[in-house]
């Protein structure tokens, strides 16, 4: 099974212009608001039509402008998760999911309504209206009636950011069950980088109409092509740096040299690394003057429930005026462990966590 | 006085008639209407609103022009062998154009009050076009549409000057109770000016207060129907 897909669309803002190709494994497509992530699936499910390109769901062409063929909405077999749902509110529950099964046989169609009530958890709540329902009930009730049809592919478009944080994670749990007993092409689009990688096998990251990065989910946030995609991908500390051998680099922001183990292929110009890969060292027991380890100072501390976000100075104290260097997040057990440590603390850039950035 | 009581039941079948045609027509121009826009399209809704703006004297000289022996459509009903004019189906022609724009407005404020979105749920779904508008919009603006199918068999019913241009005043066919009323005002009968005006009124009543029942034991009963949240 496979989605290609290729859409050259205008857009109000910059134009989108996409090319890519989802296999069996789910696909997060990440990006900012407006960066055309919901066009891309509205294009692929037929509400909307590209202005160039192609689109093929199992050797089924479902759009290509050269030839002029464009299958409308209904004949596409892909489920789309609306991100407000889009229920009928006029029709109970039952009568939602059962809405694409007119064609079905009266008899099989109450059977496939039943087997969607059930693997959805939703049995109980058939003669219900989508207003007497928790925001995570309407939710399953969609994907039950997307899900109805026997889709070829589905679509989910920011699947979680109507619900309330603490329905999240259950939802999501119910989400993932979901996508992988799925049997097709499956897309996922948000703007939040921990659902992305999450419910996605492969991501896909989108800026401005245009396709940032795209592969395993672990290789783009290990190594992100490009300084947008480390920054949307939730990478916080950034250098200007250029190289000094080969597994050598020398950063000016931080103003240090640094061992490296990526290897270096291109030009570089900038050195990254994600706030939680920053290492403390809780007992000064000599490594101190260990590669990649230098002193550091704490500037300002912010704190949520669990883990503390540290702006750091490095080598030096820090003077009035100055900007914080690093920005560090440690659990806070751990930071019980070193925090009343006297000044200089030493942090350690793991090698194989910063990564390099082109030009 | 003459116990003569045809009015009521030409006043009757005409608004009748004339509302089921407003209807069905009225609806489609909205919901076709509501799909498309354009400064084009504001000409057309400027044409499908005059016959509320235009004096219904006019209404019905316009239609007459069209209608009759030497107009357009007059002509092609000629070589049919009919004509339509001061007959009763020129008194329901009259009362549906006149009436037309209010289901028109009505229906097509109520169209666009439906969530675009669960129109496209419904095509991802397999749905037409057509089964995802008497399925979902129809449904979802149904309290608007019936406000506009009461306007409009109002306004049918209490029709008079493009009647009497188009249709005549010919007792027992195209005589609507205004019309009576009219000329009997005209030739000083108080009494039976009263006697059709006090049935009118009766007649009024009985229908608006009947129609706001009906919607307000349907609205009661599917209180639990309409756009959720």
């Amino acid at each position: 099974m496979s989605l290609e897909v290729h859409i050259e669309k205008r857009l109000q803002s910059y134009p989108l212009a996409v090319e890519f190709a989802a296999g069996a494994k789910p696909l997060a497509i990440l990006g900012p608001s407006g960066a055309g992530k919901t066009m891309t699936l509205r294009c692929i499910a037929g509400l909307v039509e590209p202005d160039r390109g192609r689109i093929i769901l199992n050797d089924r062409v479902l759009f290509d402008s050269e030839k002029k063929i464009n299958v409308p909405s209904r004949e596409r077999r892909i489920g789309l998760l609306f991100q407000n749902y889009a229920l009928f509110s006029h029709m109970t529950v039952s009568e939602n999911i059962a809405f694409g099964l007119d064609r079905v046989a009266p008899n099989e169609r109450a059977g496939k309504v039943r087997r969607q009530l059930d693997a959805l958890h939703l049995a109980g709540l058939e003669s219900r209206l989508p207003r007497e329902l928790s925001g995570g009930e309407q939710q399953r009730v969609a994907l039950a009636r997307a899900l109805a049809i026997e889709p070829d592919a589905l679509l989910l478009d920011e699947p979680l950011s109507a619900l309330d944080t603490h329905l999240r994670s259950q939802v999501e749990h119910q989400l993932l069950s979901t996508l992988s007993a799925f049997n097709g092409s499956s897309l996922v689009v948000t703007h939040n980088i921990e659902e992305a990688y999450r419910l996605g096998t492969e991501m896909l990251v989108l800026t401005k109409g245009r396709i940032a990065a795209f592969g395993p989910k672990e290789d783009v946030f290990r190594r992100p092509p490009t300084l947008d995609v480390a920054r949307l991908t939730g990478c916080k500390n950034f250098s200007r740096a250029s190289v000094i051998s080969d597994g050598m680099i020398e950063t000016v922001d931080w103003r240090c040299r640094l061992r490296v183990s990526q290897p270096i292929t291109r030009s570089v110009a900038h050195a990254g690394i994600r706030a939680h890969q920053i290492d403390f060292l809780e007992s000064n027991d000599g490594r101190a003057n260990d590669e990649n380890t230098f002193p550091c100072w704490l500037m300002e501390a912010s704190e949520t429930p669990f883990r503390i976000t540290l702006y750091l100075k490095l080598h030096s104290a820090p003077q009035p005026g100055e900007q914080p260097q690093l920005q560090a997040e440690v659990f806070k057990e751990k930071w019980q462990r070193f925090k009343d440590r006297p000044f200089p603390w030493h942090v350690r850039l793991d090698p194989d966590a910063v990564f390099l950035l082109p030009d | 006085m003459r116990a003569d009581l045809s009015p009521i039941w030409i006043s009757l079948a005409t608004s009748l008639t004339a509302t089921a045609i407003t209807f069905v027509v009225g609806i489609a121009a909205a919901a076709w209407r509501e799909r498309r826009s354009g400064p084009m399209f504001a000409l057309v809704d400027g044409i499908f609103l005059l016959p509320l703006v235009l004096p219904p004297t006019v209404v019905g000289f316009l239609l007459l022009l069209l209608l009759g022996r030497n107009g357009p459509f007059g002509r092609i009903l000629l070589k049919l062998g009919t004509t339509i004019v001061f007959s009763w189906p020129a008194t329901v022609i009259a009362a549906a154009v006149v009436s037309f724009p209010l289901m028109y407005v009505t229906a097509r404020a109520a169209l666009s009050q439906v969530d675009p979105e669960l129109m496209n749920a419904a095509r991802t779904l397999g749905a037409s076009e057509w089964r995802s508008f008497h399925r979902v919009a129809l449904p979802l603006a149904a309290p608007g549409i019936l406000a506009g199918t009461i306007l409009s068999f109002a306004r049918a019913f209490g029709e008079f000057g493009a009647t009497l241009t188009l249709a005549g005043d010919i007792p027992g066919r195209t005589e609507t109770i205004p019309l009576v009323i009219y000329f009997a005002v005209e030739s000083n009968e108080m009494s039976r000016a009263i006697f059709w005006s006090l049935i009118d009124v009766g007649i009024s009543l009985a229908l608006l207060f009947a129609l706001y029942y009906w919607t307000h034991v349907q609205s009661s009963a599917s209180a639990r129907v309409g756009p959720a949240g």
